[in-house]
């Protein structure tokens, strides 16, 4: 069956910049990952939903090289890769915000965008005596974060003193600066007021605008049909459903991720918008097409081939 | 000031919003409050006694702070990394032993100070493995350390001292006089050392990961710090403080007794928390813990100048102990709003 996807990738549609196939991972008895797909197209923000405990967190922790998965591949623009640390994967340009562990909130700002990748004065002092260039990194992390529109007035504040928004902004635009390849969030918005996940949201629309993929875990509906391209479902340990915003409802979406719908139930399947558009819906209230909020700028479709039927 | 934008200032502002960042900064300074109980200790022993404010005092202050000092900085390291070592002490003191006795049987004393600080950094990695390898609390580790090596101590020594009378061991209690002040070189290396692990500390990535390993084990593992092996570092670089604290005990008084220093572990960790770093890890500066190590040699000296009790000045300590922890619950209560 995996040469079967193997086989649709060769035909029309893109290599995923990140997929994973059956990832499996227990904490002792706790099945925190059961035979969980994932897949990220370039240049998409896709969305991963699901309820506590669902285990997306575990899920971003494996992709990221934060954990090791006990079973299943995770290949990288098509080709394997086993990350054994955060550093490898991170050395391959996919950067994440964890939930809650972002930052280290006592040291400054400037510290903590470039925590375990400090900028070392040339020569033999940086070499040999690992010394850093602090005003090097301040003014780098300044650039950066002036780039990303985040407005903080001194870099050498420790981030405890900064606002929960401009705290997360600081982790993401970490995140930003060093990701090459795709950005992993980790519910960034999940203890920010209105105003301030707007802020967040913002800043992963200017990444996004970048080019770059985005994976945004995130519980807040709203938001997620908001920014996203595709969502992914997750529940129980594995991915039940992907689905579009343009083709699904919150309530769709909400159906399928506390188990009271099935995905074909609400067309599961039609995650490329023609089939789904056409697709007769019994049982589920609402114009299958309709939308609860107005599209992303600039949201593409991806005009993906069927995908295979979720597990 | 004249700063029109008071609320909130476009970041383009130049001079004032700077100037004020500036003195924000100074202001947050954590050093602020130990540097301010040290100024005012030596201002009231200045004036109430007469015999506080000689320069032959303040020399004396500083050879009595020797010793507690370079066991406080390796005390430091341990701490900001949410560790704490009971065992510095013994562990310098069975250095001693492992010095004076080698010499003392007739050996050569450069490879007596050899076998000293190995034995040191030794006892310093086993800790920093127990703490790393089996997750074990280093309160307990370092307790039943100190236990273990004090242990040791007395039977290597088999329960006598032994009188050094070795140049080399007794150098850093020599020294030179200076316009009328004697100055041991014992000072002088104390404020070497202090040197160079300030500026490991706050010039190197190796520093910022210590910090961060203290603050924030799992956002440092995320970050891709080896967590395990910075803290085994950081014990490692103890034990050889603790050799080095042994050099100096040497110098200071001539005599290895495995019954010397038996406080001075916790005297360690009054001065780095005296000195504002928080026993919570992650947060302080060696800088402090010098503050520290001087405002307790201060309070003794000047308490004694006074005619005040022992009992007194080791009252006074512990209110200052108290105090300083508070400040640093208080601040971090505040820092996590
Ligand atoms: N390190 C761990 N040790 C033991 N169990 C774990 C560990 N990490 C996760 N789990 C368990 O695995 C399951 C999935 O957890 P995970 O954090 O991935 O969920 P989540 O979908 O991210 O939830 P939330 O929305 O609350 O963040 C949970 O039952 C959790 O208790
Ligand atoms: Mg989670």
């Amino acid at each position: 069956m995996s040469r079967d996807d193997a086989a649709t990738h060769t035909d029309d549609r893109p290599t995923p910049v990140l997929e994973a196939r059956r990832l499996t991972k227990s904490f002792g008895h706790v099945r925190a990952m059961v035979d969980a797909d994932f897949e990220l197209m370039p240049g998409e923000v896709l969305a991963v939903i699901g309820d506590n405990g669902a285990g997306k967190s575990t899920l971003v922790k494996a992709l990221s090289g934060a954990l090791i998965p006990d079973q299943g591949e995770i290949l990288l623009e098509g080709h394997p890769v086993h990350f054994r640390s955060p550093l490898e994967a991170r050395g391959q340009g996919i950067e994440t915000v964890y939930q809650d562990l972002a930052v280290a909130p006592a040291l400054d700002i400037a510290s903590n965008l470039f925590l375990g990748r400090e900028i070392r004065r040339p020569g033999l002092l940086g070499t040999l005596l690992r010394v850093v260039d602090a005003r090097a990194m301040r003014t780098e992390a300044k650039h950066q974060l002036d780039a990303l529109g985040v407005r903080i007035p001194d870099v050498r504040q420790p981030v405890e003193s900064l606002s929960g928004g401009q705290r997360q902004s600081v982790a993401v635009a970490r995140a930003a600066a060093f990701g090459t390849r795709l950005v992993i969030m980790d519910e960034p918005t999940a203890a920010l007021g209105v105003r301030e996940s707007g802020m967040v949201l913002d800043l992963i629309r200017r990444i996004s605008g970048r080019g770059l993929p985005v994976v945004l875990i995130s519980h807040n509906m709203p938001q997620v049909f908001d920014i996203a391209d595709r969502i992914h479902i997750h529940r129980l340990g594995s991915r039940v459903a992907v689905v579009s915003p343009r083709t699904h409802t919150m309530a769709d979406a909400v159906a399928i991720m506390t188990g009271a719908a099935t995905p074909d139930e609400v067309g599961g399947r039609s995650h490329f918008d023609e089939r789904a558009g056409r697709r007769d819906r019994p049982g589920v209230q609402g114009e299958p097409t309709s939308r609860a909020l107005p599209g992303p700028d600039g949201a593409t479709d991806h005009g993906l081939p069927e995908q295979e039927s979720p597990r | 000031m004249t700063d029109a934008t008071a609320a909130d200032p476009p970041p383009s502002v130049p001079g004032p919003t700077e100037r004020r960042e500036a003195l924000g900064r100074a202001l947050r300074n954590p050093l602020l409050g130990p540097l301010a109980a040290l100024v005012a200790a030596v201002a009231i022993f200045t004036l109430t006694t007469d015999t506080f404010a000689t320069a032959g005092n303040a020399s004396l202050i500083l050879q009595q702070s020797i010793v507690i000092g370079t066991l406080a900085l390796g005390q430091t390291l341990i701490i900001l990394t949410a560790g704490i070592d009971l065992a510095n002490g013994a562990i310098a003191v069975l250095g001693t032993i492992v010095m004076a006795k080698y010499v003392v049987g007739g050996g050569d004393p450069l490879l007596a100070l050899v076998l000293g600080l190995t034995i040191t950094v030794v006892l310093g990695t086993v800790s920093g493995l127990l703490v790393t390898r089996l997750g074990l609390p280093p309160f307990i580790v370092t307790l039943g350390m100190l236990t273990v090596v004090f242990a040791l101590a007395r039977l290597y020594a088999e329960s006598r001292s032994y009188p050094v009378t070795d140049p080399l061991l007794r150098f850093w209690g020599q020294g030179t006089v200076v316009g009328g002040v004697r100055i041991t070189w014992g000072t002088l290396l104390l404020i070497v050392v202090f040197a160079v692990f300030w500026f490991a500390l706050s010039r190197t990535a190796w520093g910022r990961h210590v910090y961060a390993v203290g603050n924030a084990p799992e956002a440092a593992r995320l970050a891709g710090i080896k967590v395990s092996r910075t803290i085994l570092s950081v014990y490692m670089a103890a034990g050889a403080l603790y050799g080095i604290a042994a050099w100096q005990a040497l110098g200071r008084i001539p005599n290895a007794d495995p019954n010397a220093y038996q406080t001075a572990n916790l005297d360690s960790i009054t001065a780095v928390v005296i000195g504002g770093t928080s026993l919570f890890g992650g947060r302080g500066s060696v800088i402090g813990t010098l503050i520290g190590t001087l405002i307790v040699g201060v309070l003794r000296s000047g308490l004694t100048q006074a005619g005040i009790d022992n009992l007194y000045q080791d009252l006074a300590t512990g209110v200052l102990v108290i105090v300083a922890v508070s400040l640093d619950q208080v601040s971090r209560r505040r820092a996590a709003r």
